[in-house]
């Protein structure tokens, strides 16, 4: 009972704390820098990792969908599939799943440390609220650099597909061939599904990085654990998040 | 030593630049379920050092976080110049600075950049006017050479000295130390209590000291408390304290090293 207590308790939380940082919008301007930093820090060298994922994950939609489609004699849509699967579904979530794993988790250890060692209560005591400083610079980058991230991650799902689909003979779609039969069906609308995907996943998985980190009481081992907690409480909010978000898109 | 020119905080109402004081009446607080401090009252004047004593684990820094108004007491209350100290709008009002037993610098700024955070977000004075009293709270207490250091490179000392410096730049009307002397060398310990004394005399400041270093607590307090297991035992002036004649803060102030203790000689016993 406790547990379940504890856990709506800190979804209360989440919400109040970006309540709280969003009450500071306007003071946005003063916080351009730190956004352009988180930015910079979760956006550009999360860029290789998002690159190779994506490359790979395109390629092996491609190589799976072409042994099943070549049976059916519909090869000449594999780029149908990948371009729709990965811009709508495997782009946006997959690039959440990096953002939780990798920033997420540095973002809950930095301000857990800091909860720890009473830097966010030093924050408090010198009248500077902490949603201003530590949050809403993070929830601000990461719905800046989100998109960008899926749309870079999609397109390079893209290219693993057409790259799957040249080199191995048995689908043996030319890029010509994949290119046209992803555009012949690819429109703004499905793009935008994609990327709103990737703003909500991105925005909640910052708010529970923040959340969980700023929750944090103890000492070291609490650090490590509010990590933990983290990244497990983000990709099972992803998941279900997808669903919802899914059937609310369609 | 010169003093820091107090400067107004614009868009704040800050009518009264003079020190403040802090009533606490009948505070009592609890951890889940250990009670830590028990119906404390008791009065700082403005410009007053009053240092709250006693031993570890006596409810001394929770007691201080109270004050600062980090923590809400489970009974009783907190007034800074008859203001809530938890209120956003007492912190607009009162510029109150906590030095942190451990500092609580931030790790990923520089000292300057430590320093400069409270005139920087408040936007007090021009970023010219913001090195300026920078450099001078850290000429003050002898760390210029700190400046662009971050934390990490910094000693136990140097960021006692960091964390004072700090609550220099706020320009504070009730400065609150806990534990300033703790994990120094007594000559470093003499120069905090240096520096305490100081800024007393040179700025409109109230002081609250939690410590158990009774040469910094009966040298530079104007009036000096004794907490124990959350209850306060006495307050008094140090002359008061010094010559107190109940045992328990007797042996507190001047406690005996007897080899023939009879625990000690239980701990032989069970060696054996």
């Amino acid at each position: 009972m406790n547990r379940i207590l504890a856990y709506f308790e800190s979804i209360g939380d989440a919400v109040m704390l970006a309540i709280r940082s969003f009450i500071s919008l306007p003071s946005a301007p003063r916080i351009l820098k730190r956004t352009a930093e988180h930015g910079y820090f979760g956006g550009y060298t999360s860029l290789p990792i998002v690159s190779i994922l994506s490359f790979f994950i395109g390629a092996v939609l491609a190589l799976q969908a072409g042994i099943s489609m070549r049976d059916f004699g519909a090869k000449q849509f594999i780029g149908t599939l990948v371009g729709e699967s990965m811009a709508r579904e495997l782009g946006p979530v997959m690039v959440a799943i990096i953002l939780a794993g990798r920033v997420g988790s540095a973002v809950t250890a930095e301000l857990a440390s800091m909860k720890v060692y009473s830097e966010v209560d030093a924050l408090v005591t010198m009248n500077i609220p902490p949603e201003r400083l530590l949050v809403l610079p993070r929830l601000l980058s990461v719905l800046l650099l989100m998109p960008v991230l899926t749309i870079i991650g999609i397109v390079i799902g893209w290219l693993g597909g057409m790259v799957v689909c040249q080199t191995h003979s048995f689908i043996g779609v030319q890029p010509e061939a994949y290119w046209a039969s992803l555009k012949q069906f690819m429109t703004t609308q499905k793009m935008l599904d994609g990327l709103i995907k990737a703003e909500v996943f991105g925005f909640v998985v910052m708010l529970i990085a923040c959340n969980t980190g700023l929750r944090t009481r103890g000492g070291p081992r609490e650090i490590g654990l509010a990590v933990t907690k983290s990244v497990v409480s983000s990709l099972v909010a992803i998941l279900i998040l997808d669903y919802f978000v899914t059937q609310m898109l369609a | 030593m010169s003093a820091l020119k107090p400067t107004a905080k614009p868009g704040i109402e800050r009518h009264d630049r003079s020190a403040v004081g802090v009533e606490v009446a009948h505070l009592s607080k609890s951890y889940e379920r250990q009670q830590v401090l028990y119906d404390i009252s008791l009065s700082v004047k403005p410009g007053e050092i009053f240092t709250i004593m006693g031993p570890s684990g006596s409810g001394k820094s929770v007691l201080l976080r109270q004050i600062a108004g980090l923590e809400a007491p489970d009974s009783g209350e907190v007034k800074i110049n008859g203001l809530d100290p938890r209120e956003p709008a007492t912190r607009d009002r009162f510029a109150v600075a906590l030095v942190f037993q451990a500092g609580a610098l931030f790790n990923s700024l520089t000292v300057y950049e430590n320093l400069a955070l409270y005139p920087l977000e408040h936007r007090i004075c021009s970023k010219k006017e913001i090195r300026e009293r920078v450099m001078h709270a850290l000429q003050i207490l002898s760390i210029e050479n700190a400046v662009d250091k971050r934390p990490a490179e910094l000693s136990g000392g140097m960021k006692k000295r960091v964390a004072i410096a700090r609550a220099l730049v706020m320009e504070p009307q009730l400065i609150l130390y806990d534990e300033p002397t703790s994990e120094l060398d007594p000559v470093m310990s003499a120069t905090i209590a240096e520096i305490i004394a100081t800024l007393k005399e040179q700025f409109t400041v109230t002081s609250i000291v939690v410590s158990h270093d009774r040469d910094l607590a009966l040298t530079v307090s104007d009036r000096v408390a004794i907490l124990r297991q959350g209850r306060l035992l006495a307050v008094d002036a140090p002359a008061g304290i010094r010559a107190t004649r109940d045992p328990v803060i007797s042996d507190f102030l001047n406690p005996q090293i007897d080899p023939r203790n009879p625990r000690f000689k239980q701990l032989e016993v069970s060696n054996e």
